[in-house]
Order: structure tokens, then sequence, then C-alpha cells
């Protein structure tokens, strides 16, 4: 204090502005402080960091939550215009402490899939890989040193989509035959019986997650023949069919506070309770199919009890009882939702995104429009401040995760954009296109940080490691690609 | 070898043995003993001709034996998973227009690498002088005959201008410039009308090539940079070398 003391005596002629800090809920912290005009956002730091008495944080701050501190306090006040005579609330939101670094090169071009490549997956801590592939087989490749490790066959028909359980230790594929088959990633054998049921393919799985189920024993999938099945994993049976939709479901998401959200090609988003499959909501607003669905915490819930923050460089497995996984998974779930329920954004064929508050209520909180093709994925930042909406006409667009609001529109690709995977640190985002190119943008900035070329045909999967460290892609010309710094 | 009805005339008129039914039947049934002898039996050339010729009729008779074995049973259809996987986002679309683009582009490099030119060219006819040019009379008394006009279509620059027209030797009439040539993709079917950015060779003379002469087999070289097309390396291209095989007289 004494430093900051002397600081605020020796610029005494300079402009000085009244600031109130306060959190993104609006809560004030402090009193109002008298700072000189030319204040840089390092300064505020030390400032906000003393005040909050806890480990110093990186932090960014926003004035009247809208334009963010870059330079100088002064840009920011010329840039919205406002008199300096009242006292400004300045909004700080802790940043990541953890950097990740962004990747650079690909490191190693695995092939072994003799088909095209259509899912690929990082396990919650990012110990394991599994890719999908068109030749009905889910592969299960070592990241050590950069080989495939199993190949799994039991499907009959081309791996649509997988999708790991929040503990890391099950994989569950679903394929182009309406079957599902658990996996275990350390043997590369299934586990259980395959999960038959729905007559058509499955678009979408879901497992519940590690706060409300330990065990990961249930999971949810969509299907197109417009049915949601939630499956006992452990028994190998379906426990409930959720019926409604009148067409193919294209998404299913588990939430943390045991809701089940779907989107269909009928153009709803229903609602229903996970406990007794009782439908609650039905959120109507789109004008054609609706493809994607995101949850704000749709990170937390992925990753489980594993924090990125603790990363190593060897991924290890989680370890501990069920309590005291479900207990960490609990607290970062917390952590992350906040105080607001958990909020959904629906991207659609009709160009636009909705974000809802689908806990509560019916209503949209707002329309996102702007792209000019249809969307193709939406995916919330890992601090849900953020939203990336990945388009059909080559361009991804940012939007503010709470307000929805557009910020900014990041361009370079030169054909439609398929998938998008952000950094566990929210600074970093890295797409994938039919182009056949990956591109990792900052965030920050809003430019492009690197091009990734390589791949010889369309990229359809891309992800991110949880702990950062690397990056995957696969695509239509059978390999899987890793990228590393 | 009967030369006349006469056996089928007593069977009519007299009928036959009262057991002939019953002694024809059982003469059938000690065939398949009597050709077991015989088959044993026999030595020599005739035996070699006549086990050559059994030896054929029973494999066309194990073949129809099969033949008709298959058609009781009823075969599931290939358990072959079709070629084509693509992701669940895009199953319900059509296919990817230009799914094949980036293939073929690879594979166009690839022939670019080895030879610089080569196109799958038809066999074009090599067009003489008399049907490409045609002489333009000049002078007061129009004997001078040193002029000609080219008759095809022909590409000239972005930056051409004429030479005066005392010294220009060849003449490229203006309604025969074309920018624009439609290309067509082989295996998408999709035609496009892109710009063209010069001629490489004319098949027929190295002469047609400089004055930029289009006539069947020339390859040409388009603008394709609206196409959207990127190579491996991740650069986007923008030309292409196609040659003219159509719709060019």
């Amino acid at each position: 204090s004494a430093a900051l003391i002397d600081m605020s005596m020796m610029s005494s002629d300079v402009e000085r502005l009244l600031i109130q800090f306060q959190d993104e809920a609006g809560e004030p912290l402090g009193s109002p402080f008298d700072v000189p005009l030319d204040i840089t956002p390092d300064k505020l730091q030390l400032v906000c960091n003393a005040l909050l008495q806890k480990e110093p944080v990186p932090l960014a701050f926003f004035v009247r939550g809208e334009a963010e501190v870059v330079e100088s306090l002064r840009v920011c006040v010329k840039a919205l215009g406002v008199e300096t005579e009242a006292v400004l609330p300045v909004v700080y939101q802790p940043q990541a402490v953890f950097r990740v670094r962004a990747v650079a090169r690909c490191t190693s071009s695995l092939q072994g899939h003799t088909e095209a490549v259509i899912s690929a997956a990082f396990s919650p801590t990012g110990k394991y890989l599994a890719s999908g592939s068109g030749d009905t087989t889910v592969r299960f490749w070592d990241l050590t040193t950069e080989t495939p490790q199993h190949t799994s066959r039991g499907h009959s028909h081309w791996v649509l989509t997988i999708s790991w359980s929040p503990d890391g230790r099950k994989l569950a594929s679903g394929c182009k035959n309406s079957q599902i088959c658990i996996w275990d990633p350390v043997t590369g054998q299934q586990m259980g019986k395959t999960l038959t049921g729905h007559t058509k393919w499955i678009t979408w799985i879901s497992w519940e997650p590690l706060h409300l189920n330990p065990e990961c024993r249930y999971l949810a999938s969509s299907s197109k023949d417009g049915a949601v099945r939630v499956w006992d994993v452990v028994l190998g049976r379906c426990e409930r069919i959720l019926t409604g939709h009148t067409q193919s479901v294209t998404c299913v998401k588990w939430g943390g506070d045991g809701l089940l959200y779907t989107s269909s090609q009928d153009r709803t988003i229903k609602v229903w309770r996970a406990k007794d499959g009782v439908q609650c909501r039905t959120l109507q607003g789109h004008a054609h199919w609706v493809n994607t669905l995101a949850l704000s915490t749709d990170y937390v819930l992925r990753t489980g009890a594993f924090e990125p923050a603790d990363a190593t460089i060897n991924p290890q497995d989680q370890t501990g009882t069920f309590e005291e996984l479900k207990e960490k998974a609990l607290q970062r779930y917390n952590k992350v939702r906040g105080e607001a329920p958990e909020r959904l954004v629906s991207g659609s064929d009709d160009f636009t995104l909705f974000l809802w508050n689908p806990a509560e209520d019916k209503k949209p909180l707002a329309r996102l429009t702007g792209h000019s093709a249809l969307i193709n994925e939406v995916l919330f930042s890992p601090d849900t401040r953020l939203l990336a909406s990945a388009s059909f006409d080559k361009s991804i667009k940012i939007w503010d995760g709470r307000t929805g609001k557009y910020l900014q529109s990041l361009r370079g690709h030169v054909a439609a954009v398929y998938q998008v995977a952000w950094s566990a640190d929210s600074r970093l985002m890295v797409s994938g296109s039919s182009d056949s190119t990956l591109k990792v943008w900052d965030i920050k900035t809003g430019k492009l940080h690197t091009d990734l070329p390589g791949h010889a045909d369309e990229v359809f999967a891309v992800d991110w490691s949880p702990d950062g460290q690397r990056v995957v892609s696969g695509g239509k010309d059978k390999c899987l690609r890793i990228w590393r710094r | 070898m009967p030369q006349n009805e006469h056996i089928e005339l007593h069977r009519k008129r007299h009928g036959q043995r009262l057991d002939h039914q019953e002694r024809k039947r059982k003469k059938e049934s000690r065939e398949a003993h009597e050709r077991s002898h015989k088959a044993r039996k026999m030595i020599g050339l005739k035996a070699k001709l006549y086990h050559k010729q059994r030896h054929s009729e029973k494999i066309q008779m194990k073949k129809t034996l099969k033949m008709h074995e298959q058609r009781k049973t009823k075969q599931k259809n290939d358990d072959k998973t079709p070629e084509g996987a693509v992701p669940a986002y895009l199953l319900d679309r059509e296919g990817q227009s230009r799914a094949k683009i980036l293939s073929n582009m690879i594979k166009q490099k690839r022939k670019e690498k080895a030879g610089k030119w080569e196109v799958p060219l038809p066999k074009v006819r090599a067009q003489g002088e008399t049907e490409v040019l045609k002489v333009i009379r000049t002078g007061k008394r129009q004997k001078k005959a040193w002029k000609r006009m080219v008759t095809k279509v022909c590409f000239v620059g972005d930056n051409f201008t004429r030479k005066p027209p005392k010294y220009e030797r060849f003449i490229r009439p203006m309604g025969l410039r074309f920018k624009k040539a439609h290309v067509t993709h082989p295996e998408l079917k999709a035609t496009f009308c892109l710009p063209i950015l010069g001629v490489k060779k004319n098949p027929s003379s190295p002469l047609y090539t400089t004055l930029g002469v289009i006539t069947k087999g020339t390859v040409v070289e388009v603008n394709v940079s609206e196409l959207g097309l990127v190579t491996q390396g991740g650069k986007v291209i923008w030309g292409e070398i196609s040659p003219i095989l159509s719709n060019v007289y």
C-alpha cells in the first residue's frame, strides 16, 4: 500500500478519476478509488490484487463492463465518452493463472485408419486419445510415443461420435448402425454389452456429470430416430427413453443441475429432468434445424475433477475415492457456474444463434445474428465468458458469453469451418475447416496466431487436450495429426 | 436305323408288350451299373476317349448342381461398409460440392511437377496456316499481301496495345478476343466461368502460342481464386492449367 500511496502522490498534477472495482456479478470491491487517468492495466492489477488480499492473479479490466482497458484508462474513457466527474465502475475479471502455449508444429501424423477419421477426443486428463473413423474401428493412441496403441473393433458401420466419461476411464462410441459400445482405454477391450435400442444412427453421446454421480454410470444418447435414451452402462440396458421430438435429435447435453437439453431438426430444443425423464420445457424460436448446443459449463463437466492448472507434463490418471473426486468436481463446477444458472446456446441452419437460460425461462436471452451461412458448431470458452460459433460462411464469430453481444469475427479460412476447440485458459482457440487447414486464433487480439496446414483433405474433427499441450485433428485423408508447441 | 416307320406302325397297330413299362423302368435303373461296369473294364484308346468325355460331363453336372443350390439359400448383401464416411453433422446434408477438388488438385500438382504442360489431351489435328490466318491485301492497288488476320478465338493480355497499323503483321480482331473461359470440373460436373490468365501452349505451332490463338487442344491458364482452393502447404491457389476441349472451331 505504501508503494501505491507514493504513486498517487507523485502524479498529483495529472487528471484523476474515481473508479469503483466491481466483480462480474456487480458486487463492489472496496470503496471508490482515486487513480490517475493514465493508469495502465498492470498498475490496476496491483491495486485490485491488494484489495482482494488473496494470491495475486492476472486480471483483465473492463470499464463499465464493456470496453477493455488495454493501454491506459484514458483511452477507454475517451472511447466511451464518459464524464470524469462521476464514479466509474470498472469490472475486474480474473484470468486463468496458467497460460497455454500455442501449438506451432505437427509432431506426428498418425496413420492407421483405413477410412476418414470422423471423430477425435482427448480424455479428461489428456492422458489418452481416441478416434473414431469410417472404417468402423475406434483407435486408441499412445501420446508419449505418438503411436497406435489399441484398435477396437466392434462396430459395424461408421463410428460417428465418441465421448469420454468424466473420470476418463471409459469411452462411449456411437455408430451409424445405431449401436453404442463402451471401451476401456487401458486395454482397448469392450466393456459390457453393446447397447442397442435406437433405430437410426447415433448423433451425440453425453455422460452424466461426475459431481452428480462419481461412478460414471449413466449416459444419454441422441439419434436420428427422434428419441433420446438414457443408458445404464454397468447393467447394459436402457433406463429411460425420452420421446417428444418429431425429427432427428442433433445434440444432447447433460447439464450439471440434473437437466438434459436436446436439440432437434424439428426446430425446437427440449429441456428434460434427468431423474425421471419428464419434459420440463420446450424452447422455440429457431426457423430451421437446430444443429448444435453448447452449455456454459461444458468444459468443466467434461474435465470433471481434473483441474487444467494442475496439469503436469506427463498426464496422470485421476486418483482418489469416489467422494474425493465428487467433491473436487463439485467445487470446480460451482466455481465456474457462479451464481447464475447454466446458460445454453444453440446454433442453427437459419444462420442465427440463440442464448437461453433454459432452467428458468422459455424465452431466449438474446438472438445472435450475423452469420451468412449455417452454423456448424458453437462452443463456450472454458471460463464461460466468451462464445465461439463456427459456420459454413468461412468465418468464426466471438460473442460475449453472458449477454450475447457480438465481439469480433475471425476470418481466414477459405472454406466452411467445421469445428473449433478452446485451449484450457480461454486465450487461444483452434479451428478446423473444410479447406484442410487448422488455424490457431489469439482471442485477445482477435488475430490469427498460427496457420497449421498439413492435412491433405477436409478436417473433420479437432480437439485441444485439457492439459493444453496438444491439439489433435483428424480428417478425410484418414490420418490423425498431433500438433504441439 | 429304321428307314421307314414300320416300327411305329407296328406299335400303333398292335400296342406294346404288357410288361413294357416295367422292363423299361428296370432297364433304366440298371443303366448306372452298366455304365460303371463299362468304365471300369474298358481299356485302350477307347477308354481314354470315354474317360475324357465322362470327366467333362461330370464337371458340367457339378456346376449345375451348385447353381441350383445357390438359388435355394438367400445370401445377405455384402457387409462391406460404404465409402464416403462423413461426420454426424454432415450426414443429412447433400454431398459437398467441392468434395473432390482438393484431391484432384493434389494429383494435378503432382502431374505438374512431373511434366509441365502434361494434361490429358486427345490427339489434335494440327491446323495449317490457311485455316487460322487469313491473308489481308493492302496497298494502293491491293497487291501487297504481307498482313495476316487471325480467324480463330484468341487471348490478348490486359496490357495489350496494338502496334502501329503500318507495322502490324498479325491482326487480332476485337470481336475474337476473349477474356473468360467456361471451365468444367470433370468430377464435380460443375462449370465455372473463369478469367483466362494466359495461353500456355498451342499444339499446332509456337507462333500461335505467342499470338495467343486458342484452338482445340490449346492449354490455357485460368484464374481459380474464386473457387477457394488451398494447397497442402496452406497457400491459396490462384491459377490452374486446363486444355480447351470443346466449342472451339
